[in-house]
Formats: C-alpha cells, sequence, structure tokens
C-alpha cells in the first residue's frame, strides 16, 4: 500500500520565511545556551578524555601467560600461517632450542613478533590458536617513533598481554589423567 | 597637542587623518582576526562543540591564572592562524591566468577596508574641529555603494583567472547575486536620507544622537530589514553564500587559492562584514551615540566612550551575522533572485513612496 504524503502549499505566512527563522533562532539558541552555560559540548577532548573501550573489543593482538606465569605459546605457527597482512613472524627454538616453561608442551616460540604496522587487527591469530595463548585486546592507539619500534616482540607482546584468566586447557588436561590413573577400579 | 596648533591647518589636517587612518586599519584588522576566532567559537557552542581551545603561545605560562582560561577561550588562536597562512606555501595553478590571479585578492580586499574611510565611528577626542571620521565626506554614502560594488570584481576577477569550473560558477553566482541585492540596498537607503535630509553620514548620527527613540530603526524598519538581508547577500554571508557554497562549489571563487591570497579573501569577507555592521550602526542604530542621547563629546573620556558605544553596537550586529549562519540552509539560486527581484525591490520602492507620503504630509 501506498502511503501518500500530503504537501500543502506554503501559507503566505511560512513564504515569508519568518517562522523557519524563528524556529531557527529557537534550535540555535537552545544548543548556544545548552553548550556554554552548562557546559556540555559532545566533544570528548582525546588526549585527557578517552572513552571506555568495551568488553570484547578487538584491539592489538597480544599473547598472554597462564596463572602460573608461563608462556602459553608453543610455536605452532598456525598465527603465522593464517595471519592475512602476514604480521606475524615467529621464530621457533629449533631442535636444540630452549624447552618450554610450562609442562605439556615441548616447546615456546624463540621469538615472537606482530608488526603493528601491518596488524588489521582481523582476530584470525586468536581464532586459530590452538592453545589460547594470542589475544585481542583493548590497546587501539598504537604509535612509535620509527617502523622498527612498531615491531612488537615477545617479551613485549608477553609483558602487555597480561595473564589470561580464562580456563587452562592442558592443566585441566592434566587433572583429568591424573584422575584417570588413581581411579578406583572395583577389584574382581 | 598645543604643539601641534602652531602647525599649518593642511599638515595637521594629513597629520590627524594619518593617524586616524592608521588607528582605524588597526582596530578593523583586529576586529578581523578576533571576528573569526568568535565566528569559530560561537559555531562550535551553537553545534554543541568546544572550538579551538588549543593554541598556546610560550608566554602564556606566565599569565597567571588567566593564562589557561585564555587559552581555553582560544585567545591566541588568530595569532597562529595568521602566523601559518604566512608560512603556508603560496600555490599559483599552472592552468590559471597568473596577473589578475594575483590581482583579485587584492581587488576584493581593498574596498572592504575602504568602506570604513567614511564612517564616524566616535564623537570628537576633546576637540570640535576634529571629528573622529577618516573622510567626512558630503556623499558619504554613494562613497560607500560606489566602493563597495567593487568588492564583486575581486570575486569575478577570482573566477574567471582560476580557469577552473568551481571558481567559475562562483563568479557567476556572485556577480549576480551582488548587483540585484545592491539595488534593494541603495533604495533602502534612500528613504533613511529622506527623512534626514543629508547624504553626510556625520549628519544622519547628529539626526539621531539625541535618544534612542531617534534610531532610524524605529522610524524606518522596513528599510533596516531590507538593508540587514541585502548586507548578507552583499557580503556572502549565509544564507546567501552562494558563490562560496562551500558543500557544492568546494570554496568556489577562491578554491584554487591558498596561503596568503586565500587570507586576503578571507580577510576581504570580514572586513566586508565588519564594515556592513558599521555601515548598518550609523545608519539605523545612532552610530556613536549613547542610548540616552547626548551631543558630541567635550572630553577624551566621553570621546572614547562614544566609540566603544559604536564598537559594541557593531559587535552585536557581527554577532547576528554568525549566529545567522546556523539558523537558515542556504537558499538556491532562483530562490535568491526572487527574493532580491521580485520582494525586496519592490518592498523598498513602496517604503520609499510611504516615507515620502508621510514626510509630504507631516513638514509643511
Amino acid at each position: 500500500m501506498t502511503k501518500v504524503v500530503e504537501r500543502k502549499p506554503l501559507s503566505a505566512l511560512e513564504r515569508t520565511y519568518l517562522p523557519s527563522v524563528v524556529s531557527g533562532l529557537q534550535v540555535t539558541w537552545k544548543h548556544f545556551k545548552k553548550t556554554l552555560l552548562e557546559g556540555k559540548p559532545v566533544t570528548m577532548e582525546y588526549p585527557e578524555e578517552r572513552w571506555v573501550v568495551p568488553d570484547g573489543y578487538r584491539g592489538a593482538p597480544y599473547l598472554v601467560k597462564d596463572q602460573d606465569n608461563n608462556t602459553k605459546c608453543v610455536s605452532c605457527q598456525l598465527c603465522e600461517f593464517v595471519c592475512p597482512p602476514k604480521a606475524i613472524k615467529i621464530t621457533p627454538p629449533g631442535p636444540d632450542g630452549q624447552k618450554a616453561d610450562r609442562t605439556n608442551a615441548e616447546k615456546m616460540p624463540e621469538d615472537f613478533e606482530i608488526n603493528m604496522l601491518r596488524c588489521i587487527f582481523c582476530g584470525f591469530c586468536q581464532e586459530v590458536c590452538p592453545e589460547e595463548a594470542i589475544f585481542l585486546q583493548r590497546d587501539y592507539s598504537l604509535t612509535g617513533g620509527s617502523r622498527e619500534e612498531m615491531v612488537y616482540h615477545k617479551d613485549k607482546l608477553l609483558q602487555l598481554g597480561g595473564v589470561h584468566a580464562g580456563a587452562q586447557k592442558w592443566k585441566h588436561k592434566l587433572e583429568e589423567a591424573k584422575e584417570q590413573e588413581e581411579f578406583p577400579v572395583a577389584k574382581i | 597637542m598645543d604643539a601641534l596648533k602652531f602647525l599649518d591647518p593642511t599638515i595637521q589636517f594629513v597629520l590627524f587623518s594619518a593617524v586616524k587612518i592608521l588607528i582605524a586599519f588597526g582596530v578593523v584588522m583586529t576586529f578581523v582576526a578576533y571576528a573569526v576566532l568568535v565566528e569559530r567559537k560561537v559555531s562550535a557552542w551553537i553545534q554543541d562543540r568546544v572550538g579551538p581551545n588549543r593554541a598556546t603561545p610560550f608566554f602564556a605560562r606566565y599569565i597567571p591564572i588567566l593564562g589557561p582560561a585564555l587559552v581555553r577561550l582560544g585567545l591566541f588562536q588568530p595569532m597562529a592562524d595568521g602566523l601559518k597562512f604566512l608560512l603556508k606555501e603560496d600555490f599559483t595553478p599552472a592552468h590559471a591566468r597568473a596577473i589578475y590571479f594575483w590581482l583579485a585578492p587584492a581587488i576584493s580586499v581593498i574596498p572592504a577596508l575602504m568602506t570604513i574611510a567614511v564612517i564616524p565611528f566616535g564623537s570628537t577626542l576633546g576637540n570640535p574641529d576634529n571629528p573622529m571620521v577618516i573622510a567626512d565626506l558630503n556623499v558619504g554614502i554613494l562613497y560607500t555603494f560606489g566602493i563597495v560594488s567593487l568588492g564583486v570584481y575581486g570575486i569575478v576577477l577570482a573566477g574567471y583567472a582560476s580557469n577552473s569550473k568551481f571558481p567559475f560558477l562562483g563568479g557567476i553566482r556572485s556577480s549576480a547575486q551582488m548587483i540585484s541585492y545592491e539595488i534593494a540596498m541603495g533604495m533602502s537607503v534612500i528613504s533613511v536620507f529622506m527623512v534626514v535630509g543629508d547624504l553626510n553620514l556625520s549628519r544622519v548620527v547628529a539626526y539621531q544622537e539625541t535618544s534612542v527613540f531617534q534610531w532610524m530603526i524605529w522610524k524606518q524598519p522596513v528599510a533596516f530589514v531590507v538593508f540587514l538581508i541585502a548586507a548578507f547577500a552583499e557580503t556572502n554571508r549565509l544564507p546567501f553564500d552562494l558563490p562560496e557554497s562551500e558543500s557544492e562549489l568546494v570554496g568556489g571563487y577562491h578554491t584554487e587559492y591558498s596561503s596568503m591570497k586565500f587570507a586576503l579573501f578571507f580577510l576581504g569577507e570580514y572586513a566586508a562584514m565588519i564594515g556592513a555592521s558599521a555601515m548598518m550602526v550609523t545608519l539605523f542604530l545612532g552610530g556613536w551615540a549613547l542610548p540616552w542621547g547626548g551631543g558630541p563629546a567635550t572630553g577624551i573620556l566621553g570621546g572614547l566612550a562614544h566609540i566603544l558605544c559604536f564598537i559594541v553596537k557593531m559587535g552585536a550586529l557581527l554577532l547576528l551575522f554568525i549566529w545567522t549562519r546556523w539558523m537558515l540552509p542556504r537558499f538556491r539560486y532562483d530562490q535568491l533572485m526572487t527574493l532580491g527581484w521580485n520582494r525586496f525591490i519592490p518592498i523598498a520602492l513602496a517604503n520609499i513612496l510611504a516615507t515620502a507620503l508621510v514626510l509630504a504630509f507631516t513638514t509643511r
């Protein structure tokens, strides 16, 4: 069903533009008064005032540690493969390299670089990670004085990422396994 | 001052005029700079924003208490803007006609400044032989109209010299608009001069100086409204900023201009606004006269009070110019022309006729 909008011809008063001038005056005066006297501009003066980043915001990806302060990343390089702009570069430890600092992991990366100039904050790395070791966090404004400075290395990523508060997948599995061993089997 | 009295009267006149010109020029330039700031601040407040509040010169932190407040008000912004305009690259496009391109900004700014010359911005500073007007012309208003209509040539020339589409359209619109509103403007003031009986602007002020009820705005309200709206059109202010119209013509006649040449157009626009406000104050709002009347000042203090009064009235009109900018959307080209030719010119003519009839029956 079409709705026909009635367009009335302007009255003689309206054609003098006076009503619109008056209503324009009212509107602008209202805003002027509100901003100047009540001091409520909509502007957020950025460096001094910042917005509250909501939960689930997809900011910069950082590496996280588990509750025991160990590296969660096992250097599987899935994130490196999935990364669309190729921002991630992982240096694996190699056969004789450093062992992982936690149980249930064979290795941890020697270096883990994210080039924050390339990163598009897509979240694929977080999605693909089998170890839940990388998460997009709240930082949205990354600055640096040079290109080198904008490549974040493992130490910096771990430090910025903090401790992951969520489930520890392998610790849970370990406990399960221990329970299996001590499972009281009925003697026949 | 006494030492000057021994000088030749001609030299005295030249000296006083030079001083008055320098001071008036300086004041107008300061006004232009701060009118831009007021425009930006008022616009910001009307649009729920904060406006410029960051320009902090090195000496600002040595001003106790007031310093941060002045920075918040953006009081140092005009300095930063001026410096910025001076330091920007002055670019002349290859396709522009260079001579006219260079000439146009000057032509648009000079007439705007020259209109100030005939405006009595104060009574005297004690000496009755030395009125506070740069040139006390007998045909003051004719001079103003002659000069103001030159302003359009700068814009038209800029549109032509830029040799690209947007400036060209801006120039065309400007010529049509300014010429048609000039007629309405000129006709609206005729009735004022019929009442006063003199073309000299000082005499117009003298007619109004006795009290606030003598101001022309009460005797000629129609002329005031027509003059006000025509002044909006003459100075290219919204809702009649068709030559400039940023949203459709990308800045219109000054699209191709940069740096100091653009600054000159900018300055010219605001100087024209100030000139138009000063003219309106002189013609309709009693000029330098205080609201409770009183003739020309006898001392320096009284003279300064008159000048201050003039500036306050002018400032109020400038605020009106700025406020209106956010009130009404831009008129369409044909609406603008209809308004000018079909409404204001007949209204102004009818006003002249009515004034003539009233004068004929009352002054016998």
